[in-house]
């Protein structure tokens, strides 16, 4: 039986260059709620080097308590003295539950510190609650999305969670909120650590293609519906004049119409943009995989019993190849009224 | 030197269907397939062992049926595969899943020195990513998740330079072996065997190995050695798409009406 006298809700803060990714301080707007049912405090775990300043926005968005680790060690995310750091922090302090974000880095961080504490993590949660005996309850989307689960680590502390970005409600910041900066050392010095970072490049200088899909706010999908590679560039032409990126479908691959580099879907990419327009796609369960968490989901096809319908917002019945041109000419229209 | 494939055996996702009474997936009827991500891996390994002359192993916990994906690996090119398969194994966690690989990593380590553990990301049906994290803890290897190019390996020196991609950056890592790798699928294109090899791999031997090889604690292992389990399930439901004007006869003013409505709710400015 473990040991089950943890108290506190953690949220871990994750940082790049100083800046919080969003998640984080989504997070902290659901922790408070999870904390208040559970009667306890919310506490922020910053780790950085010369991340001090994060303390503060910590407070802003509503923690108690921040526990600062500030390290040159922590320069660059890397596994190994993030997650030792982060283990050795829990051993001392024994938070009930320890929320990340579901991004690349907490979801790399969380499958190491769930480990190295043996206890239990629910990866890619979309709602937390706590049950009338004070459990977290962490449901996540299962088998592509079909079906939600709801999963419970009733013996094991800390109840650890990874969030999707936007899956809640990022809270209102108050500058004049205070609290308490705990300072804590790094778990492991520099020449321990096995791994370095040689370069890193931000994929706003790769152009187009895969990597700069996984971070466009507003993409436009090619489905088969766009027929040829020819049509290619009215999808191109709008995502030029809204700010975003194209995708594609696999069947919009097979059929030539668009390169791999594009393809999203339960095997390509998977996207989280806050619009994705879906341009003559049916909607195959391996693609809605891929894209169902978008903000806002937009279906232009002219059947309107085609499963894309099931997960969008908006549609539109009827031919992209007529509705995207339209969509181009008149959002260059808005952009020269505004000029 | 070793290079370790982990592999799993997934229900095909064109045909999941989940018991509502227990949430448990429904086995019978649907046709299992080697989780896609996973191909890469093993694309990935055999390209290492071309180019660096390691020996491949690949392994997957499942169940006795999962030997048929085993071939597909040994028709891929890999040199020998584990099936890891016991029923006290059955209904395992992330935490329990890692246990039993890592274990069996060992064994294998036993006859030959490892280099790297490859992995798919994630599987298609949990979709946690988090096995492979798990395995590179409790071997204490480098951990290197979203590889989408091993750039460099240097067995002598035992080191390993890979690209990651990550949440809108590339990161280029230079680590110590072994080293446990995920890789994305934009790092290769598995090959399609060919007939000569999948002959060779319908014949080939398939190691077994159940708990009375690997001898861990029944309490640590399964639904026994789980953390977490399954409170609720339940299917999502969707509201109704809002149409938005007459796309058949007016495409022009549908356009105009969805641009405006992304406006309005914030999702798109000029």
């Amino acid at each position: 039986m473990a040991d089950l006298d943890y108290k506190g809700v953690w949220v871990y803060i994750e940082q790049k260059n100083g800046t919080a990714a969003g998640v984080s301080w989504e997070l902290l707007g659901a922790g408070a709620e999870l904390a208040k049912k559970l009667g306890t405090e919310l506490a922020a775990v910053v780790i950085g080097n010369n991340a001090a300043q994060l303390c503060q926005e910590a407070f802003a968005y509503g923690a108690a308590k921040v526990y600062l680790l500030d390290d040159p060690v922590f320069q660059y995310y890397r596994t190994e003295p993030y997650y030792k750091s982060i283990v050795q922090l829990v051993n001392k302090y024994k938070p009930e539950v320890l929320l990340l974000g579901s991004t690349g880095v907490g979801r790399d961080l969380a499958g190491a510190v769930a480990t190295a504490l043996k206890t239990g993590l629910t990866e890619g949660c979309t709602k937390l609650d706590i049950d009338d005996k004070g459990l977290l309850l962490m449901t996540r989307p299962a088998y592509s999305g079909n079906i939600m689960a709801t999963i419970v680590s009733p013996n094991a502390r800390p109840q650890m969670a990874t969030v999707r970005p936007r899956a809640m409600v990022m809270p209102v910041k108050d500058a004049t909120r205070h609290g308490e900066i705990i300072r804590e050392p790094a778990a492991i010095r520099e020449e321990a650590i096995g791994v370095k970072v040689l370069e890193v490049i931000d994929s706003a200088q790769q152009g187009s293609g895969t990597v700069g899909l996984t971070n466009a706010e507003i993409i436009i999908c090619v489905g088969r519906g766009v027929q040829s590679k020819e049509n290619f560039q009215l999808l191109q032409d709008l995502a030029d004049a809204m700010g975003g990126k194209v995708a594609c479908t696999r069947a919009a691959v097979e059929d030539e119409i668009a390169p791999l580099d594009y393809w999203v879907g339960q095997s390509g990419i998977t996207v989280r943009p806050k619009v994705y327009i879906a341009c003559g796609v049916s909607g195959a369960i391996q693609h809605l995989a891929g894209m169902r968490d978008s903000g806002v989901i937009v279906a232009i096809n002219y059947d309107r019993q085609a499963p894309i319908y099931e997960v969008s917002t908006y549609g539109i019945e009827g031919d992209c190849l007529q509705v995207i041109p339209a969509m181009t000419s008149y959002v260059k229209e808005l952009k020269e009224k505004k000029s | 030197m070793l290079i370790v494939v982990c592999i799993k055996e997934v229900p095909d996702s064109a045909y999941i269907n989940l018991n509502p009474a227990n949430g448990l997936l429904i086995r019978q009827g649907v046709p299992s397939v080697l989780n896609p991500f996973d191909a890469h891996a093993l694309e990935e390994s055999v390209k290492l062992k071309e180019k660096y002359n390691f020996r491949v192993a690949a392994i997957c916990m499942g169940l006795p049926s999962a030997e048929v994906t085993l071939r597909k690996a040994l028709a891929m090119g890999v040199d020998e595969v584990v099936l890891i398969s016991d029923p006290a194994y059955s209904g395992a966690d992330v935490l329990a899943t890692s246990l039993v690989l890592s274990e069996a990593i060992k064994k294998l380590a036993e006859k030959d020195e490892i280099a790297m553990v490859l992995c798919g990301k994630q599987t298609i049906d949990g979709a946690t990513g988090q096995v492979g994290p798990g395995i590179a803890t409790r071997l204490n290897y480098s951990q290197l998740t979203l590889v989408d190019k091993i750039e460099n390996v240097d067995p002598s020196a035992k080191k390993v330079k890979v690209r990651r991609t990550v949440d809108g950056w590339f990161e280029t890592i230079e680590a110590t072996l072994p080293a446990m790798i995920t890789v994305v699928p934009q790092i290769n294109h598995p090959r399609e065997p060919a007939v000569r090899m999948q002959m060779m791999a319908d014949r080939a031997q398939v190691t077994r190995w159940d708990n009375s090889v690997l001898k861990l604690d029944a309490q640590g292992v399964g639904a026994a050695g789980s953390p977490t389990h399954v409170n609720k399930i339940f299917s999502q439901t969707m509201p109704e798409s809002e149409i938005l004007g007459d796309g058949i006869s007016d495409p022009e003013g549908a356009a105009r009406a969805l641009i405006d409505t992304l406006i309005a709710n914030d999702m798109f400015s000029v």
